[in-house]
């Protein structure tokens, strides 16, 4: 006999607990498996590619830090590059190394919240996330150090960055950067080896590496699918080049290789914040004299960087006035949600909930 | 000093019954009969809702502490009263209703769910006996009731006419109809053992802990029973990172308390249960009452489901129903048949089994039970994970080395 | 395997319940519950002098209903509400609203009536900070040449309608003077001064050492 059925529509966000966001999924289920998904977003849509075309270029950095929240730094850090290219400004050395160091902090704080909410998507309580957020916390107490804000940075300029670290930044980080692979370990002893996460991710949500390229994925994403491909290291910016430091991949491209993936990352900021520290000059300027209303010449620039989330571009055209003509941000979160049909269609619902959360996107990033 | 039955007499209802009936003039037994039912049920659901409302804020500070928060500490010593502040607030919000949905369906769900979670300590002996005074079936009696819950969540995910609670519902009926047999098939092993259906036979019947005679049987009941509760790794009704709220997703105001209510009433039912069955009751060493010893070991049984709570992410619905069938389900066969052969071997012409048997049967069960546990994890579990180290990448500096 | 690493993760679960990690993810605020211990201590008293001289007190201690004033650690560059601002050192050049991206500080100056009292400047009329919109960039600090504008460190400014939001000039001048050392390393390199606690800063402590010279100056801000 064979009962009649139905596929059901559902209306996954833009209001529920795992949707990052005000992100919004159509999703059609037989019983639990996904036929289909259907992603509608826009709904943080703030427009601020058209905003940036009223503001200075200085101002400018306040919209990024509005992308993606949870790693204002690398968005900072991505603009103000754009935007030295463009116009032509040389940043002081020290200024580079600071770069370097909080950016590679912001990663290991965008990882470490990507890593929770994984583990909260397929139900841990809140356990792990509750032990990320507390290295998260030690990290934005090292931001409210260097520049007064803990989300909302605003920290880089065009030539530099805003003003020097205070004095007890210096032993503040090392404390932190001690304390994290402790604290790494903790959290890899409680997820890693446990057969229910690893029930639950294995082979789940696959993307192979021609399916990521194909798509244009880039970050932890690509490299769990085992593709070699780091900017710092494809297309060194700021001092990476000096700095020693290994390319994470995993093998498969499913859910539990892009956690490795994003832990061992973290692992390897934490070797690279330590590189940077000691061979960071004492002393010196932060920033190269630039003035406020930068006025670029004529012409355009992209500059993209790798940020915790993928590669995170800008591209600005100038027509050489005080405001940029164009601004175009190459969102990896948006883009990195393109190969979500065919990560997601045949799995379960609880899949799909992991599957999401392992991408890792921010809403303000994806809608913009 | 012996690990003993300590315990007292409780006030049952054949004393309660007793004492009202010595009050009233002749020929008022039916009215004795009553007054007795409705103090006896007043005294037990008090207390069961109170402790209750405990459990909660013990719930909530412990996962605080295991999550390095601090949980609720504003309201009264160090919290204690959030559970009242948590009550006001459900009682004074606005009980909505969806148009669509099924009105009498969704307002008896509550009911459902939590007569049957009140209606099992009935039979649970606190002391000599239980509330209700010897029943003779009790554990047939806990395993029936309990599986109305399967109902009432139905009846919730039907009647919200939401999809998020029909799949929770869904989700519900299928676990919760799989657990019931690796459940009872767990129960069996006691029952073989001590000889009798009555929980208080159970506990005399327990010289050592059957926790020790028989953990695979203890394995195989705590974990069905955790599913019947529907907590980690088995929350697959609430799942609320998926479903968002699963069949309670509908629900508000004072229908949302008595949900939540028979929700955590669950795990200290459902804690009893497990003391009675496989931690030997009321028994403990001889100064303090058993009802203390009882209290305790409820306490830490309570303390090990939220242990697990804080620490496991959930599985997935399919591999869930893949280890009450696949997993769950032989296990306790294995186990049955090892108890069953144990008992005829061991028992005398009167079907008593001593201490000292006992102890060999434990030493016996032990071994199978790591002899099964590991054959189960090899067929079911993952296989062995390989890490590829980081390795530098080819396209190091290229562009370096391009110039 | 074999399921052994799920004990291996309630081992964690457990070591933190016991000994919770490096501190708690939560802070508790405006007050904080605080223990015996900590009362004492912050009486400078041992637990056992303190519980004899002040006996209730360390009985509401015990059971945990004893709560202190308390807040989170900010780093004195901490940007908060409460702008620091120095109505004898603003001369109305109105940079901060030209550099402010949103756009919401409103300056009207009188030309007619200079106001002699530190060198020559415009009269202020009206300069309105709509902190509602207000995003604590800080970009109206950064730009302010004559050290006037300061963010502050601050963060309890609730307000029961948009329009109180708004600060004016009275409420400028009448604010506590606890300039935040964020983009001014002059008070941070003076050690007595600290926004959080002791003393407000003086409208002379707060300039920079020196004045820059012309030349400085064009080179720090560009040609125009
Ligand atoms: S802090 Fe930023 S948003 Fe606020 S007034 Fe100053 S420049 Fe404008
Ligand atoms: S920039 Fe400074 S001096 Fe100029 S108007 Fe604003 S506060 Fe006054």
């Amino acid at each position: 006999m064979t009962i009649k059925t139905e596929p059901v529509t559902i209306n996954l966000g833009p209001q529920h607990p795992s949707t990052h966001g005000v992100f919004r999924l159509r999703v059609t289920f037989d019983g639990e498996v996904v036929l289909d998904v259907e992603p509608v977003f826009g709904y943080l849509h703030r427009g601020s590619e058209k905003l940036a075309e009223s503001r200075t270029y200085v101002q400018i950095v306040t919209l990024t830090d509005r992308m993606d929240y949870i790693a204002s730094m690398s968005n900072n850090l991505a603009y103000v590059r754009a935007v030295e290219k463009l116009a032509g400004i040389d940043v002081p050395e020290r200024a580079q190394y600071i770069r370097v160091i909080s950016a590679e902090l912001q990663r290991i704080a965008s990882h470490m919240m990507a890593t929770g909410f994984l583990l909260n998507d397929l139900g841990a309580f809140a356990t792990p996330l509750m032990y990320c957020f507390r290295e998260r916390e030690r990290i934005l107490d090292l931001f409210e150090m260097l520049c007064g804000a803990r989300i909302t940075l605003s920290y880089m300029r065009p030539g530099g960055l805003l003003q020097d670290a205070p004095p007890d930044f210096w032993p503040a980080l090392d404390r932190v950067v001690k304390d994290l692979p402790a604290s790494i370990d903790e959290l890899e002893q409680l997820i890693t080896g446990n057969e229910i996460v690893l029930t639950r991710t294995r082979n789940v949500g696959t993307l192979t590496a021609e399916q990521a390229i194909d798509n244009s994925v880039s970050g932890p994403m690509l490299r769990a699918a085992g593709v070699q491909w780091d900017l710092r290291k494809a297309d060194p910016y700021e001092v990476y080049d000096r700095l020693e430091f290994d390319v994470p991949i995993g093998a498969d491209g499913d859910n539990f290789d892009r956690y490795v993936v994003r832990i061992q990352e973290m692992r390897e900021s934490v070797r690279i914040i330590e590189q940077c520290v000691r061979q960071m000059p004492e002393g010196g300027p932060v920033r190269s004299p630039a003035p406020f209303f930068i006025r670029a010449p004529e012409g355009d620039a992209y500059s993209a960087v790798e940020g915790p989330k993928g590669e995170l571009g800008f591209y600005i055209v100038s027509d050489g006035g005080i405001a940029p003509y164009r601004c175009k941000v190459r969102a990896p979160s948006f883009i990195n949600l393109t190969p979500l049909r065919e990560m997601l269609v045949g799995g379960k619902m609880g899949d799909l909930i992991t599957t999401f959360g392992s991408v890792d996107i921010v809403l303000g990033e994806v809608d913009r | 000093m012996s690990y003993e039955i300590h315990a007292a007499g409780i006030l049952d209802f054949g004393s309660i019954y007793a004492f009202i009936d010595s009050l009233l003039p002749e020929g008022l037994d039916w009215l004795a009969f009553t007054v007795g039912g409705f103090v006896l049920s007043f005294i037990v659901i008090n207390a069961l809702v109170m402790s209750t409302a405990v459990y909660t804020w013990f719930e909530r500070r412990t996962l605080g502490r295991f999550q390095n928060r601090l949980g609720p500490n504003r309201w009264g010593p160090f919290g204690v009263l959030q559970p009242i502040a948590d009550l006001v607030k459900l009682i004074t919000k606005e009980d909505t209703t969806p148009d669509d949905a099924d009105r009498w369906v969704m307002t008896l769900a509550p009911v459902v769910l939590l007569v049957p979670t009140l209606l099992v300590v009935a039979v649970v002996p606190f002391g000599q006996d239980s509330f209700l005074g010897r029943l003779n079936i009790g554990i047939l009696f806990v395993l029936g009731v309990t599986s109305v819950n399967t109902i009432a969540i139905f009846m919730a995910g039907w009647g919200s006419a939401n999809k998020y609670a029909m799949l929770g519902a869904m989700r519900g009926v299928a676990m919760l109809v799989s657990y019931e047999v690796p459940m009872a098939l767990g129960v069996v092993g006691v029952v073989l053992l001590s000889g009798s259906l009555a929980l208080f036979d159970i506990v005399e019947a327990q010289p050592i802990p059957f926790l020790l005679v028989q953990p695979l049987g203890f394995l195989i009941f705590v974990a069905a029973a955790s599913a019947e509760m529907s907590r980690t790794p088995f929350d697959q009704i609430e799942a609320e990172s998926e479903l968002g709220s699963g069949y309670n997703t509908e629900y508000s105001g004072i229908k949302f308390a008595l949900l939540f209510l028979a929700e955590f009433m669950a795990p200290l039912i459902n804690s009893m249960i497990i003391v009675v069955l496989f931690l030997g009751g009321t028994r403990g060493f001889s100064p303090v009452p058993g009802q203390i010893w009882f209290i305790l070991k409820t306490f830490a049984v309570v303390f090990a489901l939220l242990w697990v709570r804080a620490t496991w992410p959930r599985l997935r619905v399919d591999q869930i129903m893949g280890f009450a069938w696949k997993g769950l389900f032989a296990l306790s066969l294995v186990n049955i048949f090892a108890i069953a052969i144990e008992v005829v071997i061991f028992q005398d012409e009167t079907g008593a089994i001593t201490a000292g048997q006992m102890w060999i049967m434990a030493a016996i069960n032990w071994a199978i039970t790591i002899a099964a546990v590991v054959v189960t994890a090899r067929t079911l579990g993952q296989r062995k994970l390989e890490r590829r180290r980081a390795s530098p990448s080819p396209l190091a500096n290229m562009y370096a080395e391009a110039d | 395997m074999y399921g052994l690493a799920l004990f291996k993760g309630l081992g964690v679960t457990m070591k933190n319940l016991v000994s919770p990690g490096r501190m708690f993810t939560v802070h508790q605020y405006p007050d904080r519950k605080i223990g015996l211990m900590g009362l004492a201590r912050m009486n400078g008293q041992n637990p056992l002098t303190f519980t004899f001289r002040q006996p209730a007190e360390a009985m509401k201690a015990l059971v945990g209903l004893a709560s202190v004033r308390d807040r989170q650690y900010q780093h004195p560059r901490f940007r908060g509400e409460e702008f620091s601002w120095y109505e004898n050192r603003c001369t109305g050049c109105a940079s901060c609203a030209k550099y402010c991206p949103l756009g919401i500080i409103k300056i009207v100056t009188d030309p007619a009536k200079t106001d002699l009292q530190e060198g020559d400047k415009y009269f202020l009329e009206v300069f309105d900070i709509d902190i509602g919109r207000c995003m604590f960039c800080g970009l109206c600090v950064e730009a302010c040449p004559y050290d006037a504008l300061h963010m502050g460190s601050g963060f309890e400014e609730g307000r029961y309608s948009r329009a109180e939001l708004v600060i004016d000039k009275a409420k400028l001048v009448a604010s506590p003077k606890r300039p935040s050392h964020w983009f001014r390393p002059q008070l941070a390199a003076r050690d007595a001064y600290n926004p959080l606690e002791g003393d407000e800063a003086d409208s002379h402590d707060v300039h920079r050492h020196e004045k820059p010279s012309l030349s400085q100056q064009r080179s720090r801000w560009g040609q125009r």
